[in-house]
């Protein structure tokens, strides 16, 4: 399982001492300090990262989809960088038919105090696959899954990649895309009847709820009243 | 006097009725008395999704005290409740969650529905939001606004009390449960909820999406 617990401060890198954020003032529109990392993941995947962008002071780096899995690996592992918070997946669809989708990662560097955006553009009418960032930060799980509810981007390496808001058997798409239109596909009947034919018990599993693996943590009154076969939820 | 002894008639969908001229003095004055019992010890069982369980929260709370109707016992089970009160939007995948909640409820049970989503989905007129909920339960007072104000939920209970005073236990159209159709599992026709559901001033406008 997980190594032992140890706390992380921010800004207190191995090494440097990031002094302690203050709020920015005269920020530029374009043209203003890169994060380092940007030049450290140039120096480390060269043409790979395709564009670095500073937008009102925040880094994006754009990069070629096949291999954020790898490029995310090194900034989480690397010592002089430690990205150790994945806040955000998710993706970005213009309107433009020529401009492509846009799969966008954010990510915190809490020991150095940096925040860094990667973005995959992921051209229209190819298969929208981009690897999955699930076996170094668990908490894209459902971000995954999110993304792929509503955008339809496939992360390939996620263990269990189906939708999380609308229910499984959605049929009309993937309702942030810009061919969707706003009040879905079917008609209100038609999806009315879909969803009413639906058993609302049936989107839990006991592997989501986890119940069979944190039997043994359970208190141990709990545990004589689960293992003497007392029905517990399905 | 039975009831069973009155002169029921049938309506043309099934559901037996008695004419109130043939009702006696006993029924009437029964009537009267479990009326005015029932009426007065309405339990709310809250359906809050939204913005309007806030106002629900302080039409309960002490300044507003929905305990002067009788509605003092919130019933977060729907087999202890009479009246379910939906306050919010429900989208579509919590269709079948209010559809279970609504048949879990025993008779007698009466239905508010509070605030613009819940009657008619509001704003919300878009891919993931049921288009009112009397497309999948029958309602019995729907509670304008946006949210309604407690004053205006307690409008819509002091209205629902009316409704619950003016009942007739011989009149057996009101205790019937609606089934829904096996098939689809609606109780309107389609083409009915199609045409509730028709988008109206501002919003026709949104039905293209951007390509």
């Amino acid at each position: 399982m997980s190594a032992d617990f140890t706390p992380v401060l921010a800004g207190r890198a191995a090494g440097g001492n990031v002094p302690a954020p203050v709020t920015p003032k005269n920020v530029p529109y374009r043209d203003g300090t890169a994060n380092p990392s940007a030049d450290a993941l140039r120096a480390r995947f060269g043409t790979t990262v395709s564009r670095v962008d500073v937008v009102w002071g925040e880094t994006t780096v754009i990069v070629d989809a096949p291999r954020v899995n790898e490029i995310v690996r090194w900034l989480h592992d690397d010592p002089t960088q430690r990205y150790d918070y994945l806040v955000d997946v998710t993706a970005v669809e213009y309107r433009d038919l020529e401009r492509p989708i846009e799969v966008v990662w954010h990510l915190r560097s809490l020991p150095f105090r940096r925040f860094i955006r990667l973005k995959a553009l992921l051209q229209k009418g190819q298969p929208l696959e981009v690897p999955s960032v699930w076996d170094i930060y668990k908490g894209a799980d459902w971000m995954e899954r999110e993304c792929f509810d509503m955008f339809g981007i496939r992360f390939v390496g996620h263990p269990d990649l189906r939708r999380i808001l609308m229910w499984e058997q959605y049929k009309e798409g993937f309702p942030l895309r810009k061919d969707f239109p706003l009040r879905g596909r079917f008609s209100r009947s038609e999806q009315l009847r879909q969803i009413l034919s639906q058993n609302p018990e049936a989107k839990y599993s006991m592997e989501e709820i986890s119940i069979a693996e944190a039997f043994e943590d359970l208190p141990a009154d709990v545990r004589a009243r689960l293992g003497s076969g007392e029905p517990v939820g399905e | 006097m039975g009831l069973d002894r009155l002169d029921t008639r049938r309506t043309d969908t099934g559901v037996e009725y008695v004419p109130s001229s043939q009702e006696s003095w006993v029924t009437t004055k029964l009537d009267f008395l479990v009326n005015w019992g029932r009426a007065n010890s309405l339990w709310p069982m809250p359906f809050g999704t939204a913005c309007c369980a806030i106002e629900f929260m302080a039409t309960a709370a002490s300044k507003f005290d929905l305990a002067r109707f009788g509605m003092e016992r919130m019933s977060f089970s729907p087999r202890q409740a009479d009246v379910l009160i939906c306050a919010g939007r429900v989208p579509f995948k919590l269709a079948p969650v209010l559809r279970r909640i609504w048949m879990q409820m025993p008779q007698p049970k009466w239905c508010i529905s509070m605030g613009a989503c819940a009657s008619s989905g509001g704003m919300f007129d878009n891919y993931a939001v049921v288009q009112g909920i009397d497309t999948i339960i029958p309602v019995d007072v729907y509670v304008p606004g946006c949210p309604p104000r407690p004053e205006g939920l307690m409008y819509g209970i002091m209205m629902l009390q009316q409704k619950v005073m003016r009942e007739r236990m011989a009149d057996k159209s009101l205790r019937h449960e609606i089934e829904p159709d096996p098939s689809s599992q609606l109780y309107i026709a389609p083409p009915l909820i199609d045409e509730l559901s028709e988008p109206f001033g501002n919003s026709i406008h949104q039905t293209r999406s951007g390509l």
